[in-house]
């Protein structure tokens, strides 16, 4: 009976979606009030009905009904509650409804919070959420119902894939889809400004809020997602560059962008038709990740278990959404010229460099996905495209990036000075030269990576710092005015400089793991020990035991440093019943210094096990740089000025205070 | 309308027809290697309460057959089994069932409860000879010729558009002795 309720709330969902995508826009070219009026009920209507229909598939899975064919297919009675719950969304069907459910969500975000928004303009960016609502909900009703019955049920379900059973993992999909589906919202935006043919200042300060806020959610998601794969695979990696990673990574990098230009168009109104592009592209990315993972026509760790149906129906979906979006464009976007003008050299410049090189790294990284695709359809070859290509094509570019992120804050806007904007980053070029000389000392010059890695944290590092500390006058002005400058900087300002501090401790993350890793393969009997780095490693044995849904075999090792035991690690390898499948469960003591790191794997008592043993300095740094990131993007978001409601004459003061 | 504004445009219909001709592909589809070869070597018990066993012999009789690789926790498996019987009662080869990685109290409750097709069954309960046949999901379905070579390998769920196109044209094919058109 629950499942049919939520089988009949997505149909009138759907109904309700093309009323929305309809009639609203309808009424916005016609100039009918109430039809203009009805978007926002409608967004609201529909977001109560998904809820409704999501709320019943959780009801299945929590209750273990498994004359639901999905319920059988993904859980299991010994599951964890937990599991259970995430269960819900640890599979195409589910997952797919947890995609409309936040598409819903942020329809009626917009419908309750855009309030200063002119009704036509509301209406229409409604009305195109309605139609991309439209799409996913025929999909999920047609091809992926996920309250499809299973007659006889069978007494017991199939089990979640055990690698999925992981607190990190519950919460992976849900950051991403927000992130995903976020951009859903910019780019309703622009297809809204293109039929309207305006887009202007206040254009670029409404779709900021969405843009960050999708922005930040991405980048926690990929985060969560990176975390998940350095602890739960047991591979001590953290990025693989594998095609769903890239899915997800490509929105960010166009999102990063899309980011950076809007704040163009807000201050200096131009570049007008590049930002809508972006947030056309940046939606488009999204969803060609979504026809990557659930199409089939990639293999990846991630890919879900697929159905041509399927791939068909979301490639309609995309040429409609992506093809008809960008048709609009090539009629639409030659007429949005840019009113400010600006020399290379300026803030502006700066900002056009950003889009530029992190258009070209998403190209490369859309190309490298693609690659195997078009070979294969070319002539029947089966390749895969690895960390090689990427880390060759990716650092080059982001490199001068992160270079020039120290720069353009300093550059003024419409016409900047690069001798003064360098002679203010005087103590981060020395800085630079400390750290190269720190970096030449350590490693006597084996790694130019690792040379440009650190030179690149003490440029942006301090160069962020600089142009803090010249905006609140640290040092140059009595403290008083120092504090109470810091008190009034815009929260966007703050953002800015916290996020950006966050991409030097992302690098540093890396550049350090990379180069000063310790890894240890070896075969271990108990009572043996061994150095890794700066400890060591004493292996007392493997002892087995059981779990609420698996048995496993536990190792145990205790970790010296200089002769005192620290602490005692035990790595296991589970075996999961339900289904059958082993799992690595590497044992993990991070600190903010480093991570130790330790993995069992087969053997016995006479010949001993295989153990694998790492140190990895400052690896945590790199989920803490993304995690400050995203704090910085929530501190901008909270910038008054970009919070809804808040009287228009206060917000343009905000902004000529940021200025 | 400039032609800048239509590169984007333009870019997108190439990865478009790109995407269209990769979703005729399956990238799973890996050349099995396989197919043309002869069974593995191996040898299994039979399920619990079973008297037959299956072992490389038994798919070398002269006679082609069947074999269905399948679970009892396995829940595609349960959407073939029908289908599975069906196939039994066509008469054209005997099948052959693998269970894989099962408990066999279990499997004895699933066949009993949803009904036998299997002329003979070989109990892999830690998964060796699987890895043997190159088993990487459940279920999987093989048609090996009279000779004991592999001449077909089905992954995933037989749906009666497979049975109708790949597998009983085949095993007609290899009952009458001549080359089939059947691609696998």
């Amino acid at each position: 009976m629950i499942p049919e309720l939520g089988h009949i709330a997505l149909i009138l969902a759907l109904c309700l979606a093309i009323v929305q995508g309809v009639l609203p826009l309808v009424g916005a070219a016609r100039g009918m009030p109430g039809w203009v009026a009805l978007a926002p009920q409608a967004a609201l209507g529909q977001a109560v009905l998904v809820a409704f229909a999501f709320g019943c598939l959780t009801y299945a899975y929590v209750t273990s009904d498994f004359s639901v064919l999905n319920v059988a297919e993904n859980s299991h009675t010994l599951k964890p509650m937990l599991y259970k719950v995430s269960g819900v969304w640890g599979n195409h069907e589910g997952s797919l409804l947890l995609w409309i459910l936040i598409l819903v969500i942020f329809g009626a975000a917009v419908a309750l919070f855009g309030r200063n928004l002119p009704a036509t303009l509301k209406a229409r960016v409604l009305g195109v959420q309605g139609l991309i609502g439209v799409g996913f909900l025929s999909f999920i009703l047609f091809t992926s119902n996920p309250f499809n019955r299973l007659l006889p049920a069978p007494l017991e379900g199939n089990g979640l894939n055990p690698l999925l059973q992981d607190p990190g993992l519950a919460f992976h999909p849900p950051f991403l889809y927000l992130g995903y589906v976020g951009f859903s919202v910019a780019f309703s935006f622009a297809v809204a400004a293109l039929i309207e043919g305006r887009v202007d200042p206040a254009w670029a300060r409404w779709v900021r809020p969405w843009t960050l806020a999708a922005w930040c959610f991405l980048t926690i998601g990929i985060a969560l997602g990176s975390w998940w794969a350095y602890y739960e695979l047991g591979w001590g990696g953290w990025w693989f560059w594998d095609p769903v990673e890239n899915a997800s990574f490509m929105p960010w990098l166009a999102g990063t962008a899309l980011l950076h230009s809007a704040v163009v168009v807000e201050k200096r109104d131009t570049l007008k038709s590049w930002t809508v592009l972006l947030a056309i592209l940046t939606f488009s990315l999204s969803l060609l990740g979504t026809f990557l993972v659930r199409s089939g026509v990639i293999n990846s760790v991630h890919a879900f278990a697929t159905d041509p149906t399927r791939g068909v129906f979301i490639l309609l979906f995309l040429v409609l959404v992506v093809g008809g979006s960008l048709v609009l464009y090539a009629f639409r976007a030659p007429a949005l010229q840019g009113v400010g003008v600006f020399a290379p050299l300026s803030r502006e410049g700066a900002l056009v460099l950003n889009n530029l090189l992190l258009a070209v790294a998403c190209a490369a990284v859309l190309l490298g996905t693609l690659y195997p695709i078009a070979l294969d359809a070319i002539n029947g070859s089966k390749v895969s495209v690895g960390p090689q290509y990427f880390n060759a094509v990716f650092i080059p570019l982001i490199a001068p990036l992160i270079a020039a992120v120290a720069i353009g804050p300093l550059l003024a806007w419409k016409r900047g000075d690069l001798s003064v904007a360098l002679r203010r980053l005087l103590p981060a070029a020395i800085a630079l030269l400390i750290a190269l000389a720190i970096g030449l000392w350590l490693i006597d010059g084996r790694s130019f990576m690792a040379l440009l890695g650190l030179g690149l944290v003490a440029w942006l590092g301090i160069g962020a710092l600089c142009e803090l500390s010249l905006r609140i006058k640290l040092f140059a002005a009595p403290v008083s005015e120092t504090l109470s400058r810091a008190r009034h900087l815009p929260r966007a300002a703050w953002g800015m400089t916290v996020a950006h501090l966050g991409v030097a401790l992302l690098v540093m993350g890396i550049t350090v793991s990379q180069t000063w890793q310790v890894e240890v393969q070896q075969v271990m009997r108990p009572g043996e020990s061994v150095q890794v780095g700066p400890v060591q490693y004493r292996f007392l044995g493997v002892s087995p035991y059981k779990g609420p849904n698996y048995t496993a075999q536990r190792g145990r090792f205790e970790v010296l440093e200089d002769g005192h035991v620290m602490h005692e690690m035990q790595p296991a390898q589970r075996r999961y019943q339900q289904p059958p499948m082993e799992t690595t469960e590497a044992a993990i003591r991070p600190s903010l210094l480093g991570d130790l790191y330790a993995v069992v794997g087969e053997g016995d008592a006479d010949r001993g096990w295989a153990v694998r043993l790492y140190w990895k300095p400052l690896v945590s740094w790199i989920w803490l740089g993304a995690l400050i990131m995203a704090l910085g993007g929530f501190l901008s978001l909270s910038d008054r000025r970009l919070r809804v409601g808040a009287p228009a004459r206060r917000r343009s003061d905000a902004a000529a205070a940021a200025e | 309308m400039r032609l800048t504004y239509l590169v984007p445009l333009a870019l997108f219909v190439v990865i478009g027809i790109g995407l269209a001709i990769g979703l005729t592909l399956n990238p799973r589809e890996i050349p099995s290697a396989l197919i043309g070869k002869p069974v593995p070597e191996f040898s299994l018990p039979p399920v619990q309460g079973r008297d037959h066993g299956l072992s490389t012999a038994d798919l070398k009789t002269g006679q082609p057959s069947v074999v269905n690789v399948f679970a009892s926790w396995c829940v595609p498996c349960r959407v073939e089994h029908p289908l599975i019987m069906a196939l039994k009662r066509d008469n054209l080869a005997p099948i052959h069932g693998l269970n894989y990685k099962d408990d066999p109290a279990d499997v004895v409750k699933w066949l009993n409860q949803l009904g036998d097709p299997f002329t003979r069954t070989g109990a892999d309960r830690n998964g060796r000879v699987g890895i043997d046949w190159g088993v990487y999901g459940v279920p999987e379905t093989f048609v090996v010729d009279g000779n004991g070579q592999i001449v077909c390998k089905h992954v995933g769920p037989l749906m009666q558009h497979d049975l109708d196109t790949k597998i009983r044209p085949l095993l007609q094919d290899l009952a009458a002795g001549r080359a089939s058109k059947v691609k696998c």
